[in-house]
Formats: C-alpha cells, structure tokens, sequence
C-alpha cells in the first residue's frame, strides 16, 4: 500500500515533531503509540504499537517531509461494567521528521495485531554509489 | 498491579471485607478488585513488560482484556487455575538480515506474565479467549453458585 502525500491541517511541533498542543486539551488528548525504529540497507522500518486499532481507524498522512500517524479506536463495546482499569482509551497520534533521503512514494504499510509496520525506502540517487573512474 | 500471588483466605482478611462466593455482590467486588493493586509479593515483582490489563464484570461472566499488539496467537498462554487467572506469553522480535541498527527502542519484547485472582468462581469448562487487533479479551463466565440470586421472603 502506498501513501500518497496528502494537504493536511499542521500542528504546531517540538523539535521531536510531536504536537504539543492537542496533548495538552484534553478533549483532543492522543496518546504516543510505542514505536521501534530500525535503519536498513535500503532505507528504515518502523513498527507502531496501535492495539485496538483497525484498518479503518487507521490515517496514514505525509506532508512536507513528516509523517503523521493516526490510529483511532472504537472504545469496548460491553454491557459489562467496568471494575478496573490499566488500558488508556484515547486515540494514537504520532509524527516523524522524515529523512530527506526517503521516497515517500514508495512508503509500504501493513498493519497486523494492532501493530502498524512502515517500510521507508530510501530514493536510490541517496544510497551510496561508487564511481567509476575511468582511466584514460 | 504487577503480579499477584495467590493468597490464601486468611491472609487476604485482615485487609478485605469477606470474601464469600455465594454473597458477591457488585460493590464488594468492585473493592476486591480495586484492593489488589496493593497486594503481591514483592518476590514476584516482574520488571520490565507490563501490559496493561483492564477487568469487568456483569452477572454472567468476568471479562479480562489485555492490550498485547504484535504478537502470534501461539505465543499467548491463558491459563486458570481454581481462581487464578495467569496471562502469560513471549513476543519474539524479527530480525531480518538487512538491518543495520535500531534508532529506536520503545516497544517491549519478550516474556510477560499477569496473574489474577479472581474474587468469584469461574466455569472453566466454558472460559473463551479471543485475540483481535492486538487485544487479547478472555470471557469467565461465573460458576452457577457465585451469580447474584434474589432471595424470595416469605412473609406469614
């Protein structure tokens, strides 16, 4: 699956490109998804922990050069009353600066188990070449 | 709440309200439950991987979800044992050959183990456990005797 760059509303970010406005209204409150980033040959990989979140819920967003990631979740749906809680309910929201060296139109996604796995495959002019040196 | 040892009735006690199957109404419930956070041997204490747990309850049944995101249905362990409920399991980490290095690190791996006591008595025959975008949910439907009853009074 491929994401086309879409014109999203931007956020005020910190340098770690995490809105800190909607953190601090409640009403809008998201929580930051775990995340594991690994840097391959061919570009990096992240893998988001969304549980709860299906495909629907899912909005993947690129816009200059960031990444946003949203993963809203429908709350339990029971009869059942609550007795104790550990889980959060809000909704996931992360961001990414991306790597300029990254294609975004090859950025792959596939989300499995609650777990958002992000292929960010570098453009091939930025990986290392050799250049040939002809000899005359 | 980390993990919690099975505790014998007379130790629970001095610090819970009775603990009786047959008179388990909904409010004493709810402080058994809320109660046990406070418990568990420090022996037992697991650092590292806690997921998060969230309990209900209804006349019929227990239901216990479990935040667990990326893991093999195969590696999920359900276990119950007269009152104890053990959710336990191992989320192995895929490396492939072509990595150079993690840049970040924020998701837990590996083993994981939450125990529970459950302050009623539960069919075990009829426990079911469903895992689905990442959230594990175990359905306990109470034992017969530990469902709330109206009592009938007969006035002469």
């Amino acid at each position: 699956m491929t994401v086309p760059a879409e014109q999203q509303q931007s956020q005020q970010h910190n340098g770690n490109g995490q809105p800190q406005q909607s953190q601090r209204r409640s009403a809008n409150a998201f929580l930051r998804p775990r995340t594991h980033i690994v840097e391959t040959g061919d570009g990096y990989t992240l893998q988001v922990e969304l549980p709860g979140v299906n495909k629907h819920g899912l909005e993947i967003t690129v816009e200059n050069g960031e990444l946003t990631i949203v993963g809203r979740r429908e709350p339990f749906q029971t009869e059942a009353e609550l007795v104790y809680r550990e889980s959060r309910t809000a909704d996931f929201r992360r961001a990414f600066e991306l790597d300029p060296s990254i294609d975004t139109t090859r950025i792959a996604a596939r989300l499995e188990q609650g777990v958002l796995t992000l292929d960010l495959p570098k453009a091939e002019a930025a990986k290392p070449r050799r250049i040939e040196v002809a000899v005359a | 709440m980390n993990i919690i040892r099975y505790q014998t009735p007379s130790a629970v006690a001095p610090v819970l309200p009775r603990l009786s199957g047959l008179s388990a109404l909904s409010s004493e419930m709810d402080r058994l439950f809320s109660a046990f956070p406070f418990f568990g041997g420090s022996e037992e204490r697991f650092e590292g991987w806690q997921p998060a747990v969230d309990l209900y309850h209804d006349k019929d049944s227990v239901l216990v979800r479990a935040e667990l995101p990326g893991m093999n249905k195969e590696d999920i362990h359900v276990s119950l044992h007269e009152d104890v409920l053990t959710l336990s399991g191992e989320r192995r980490q895929e490396k492939s050959h072509n990595e150079k290095g993690n840049l970040r690190s924020e998701r837990y791996f590996g083993k994981f183990e939450r125990r529970f006591t459950l302050p009623v008595r539960v069919d075990s025959r009829r426990v079911a456990a469903s895992y689905e975008d990442g959230v594990l949910t175990v359905t306990l439907p109470k034992a017969e005797e530990a469902k709330p009853r109206q009592i009938e009074v007969n006035v002469k």
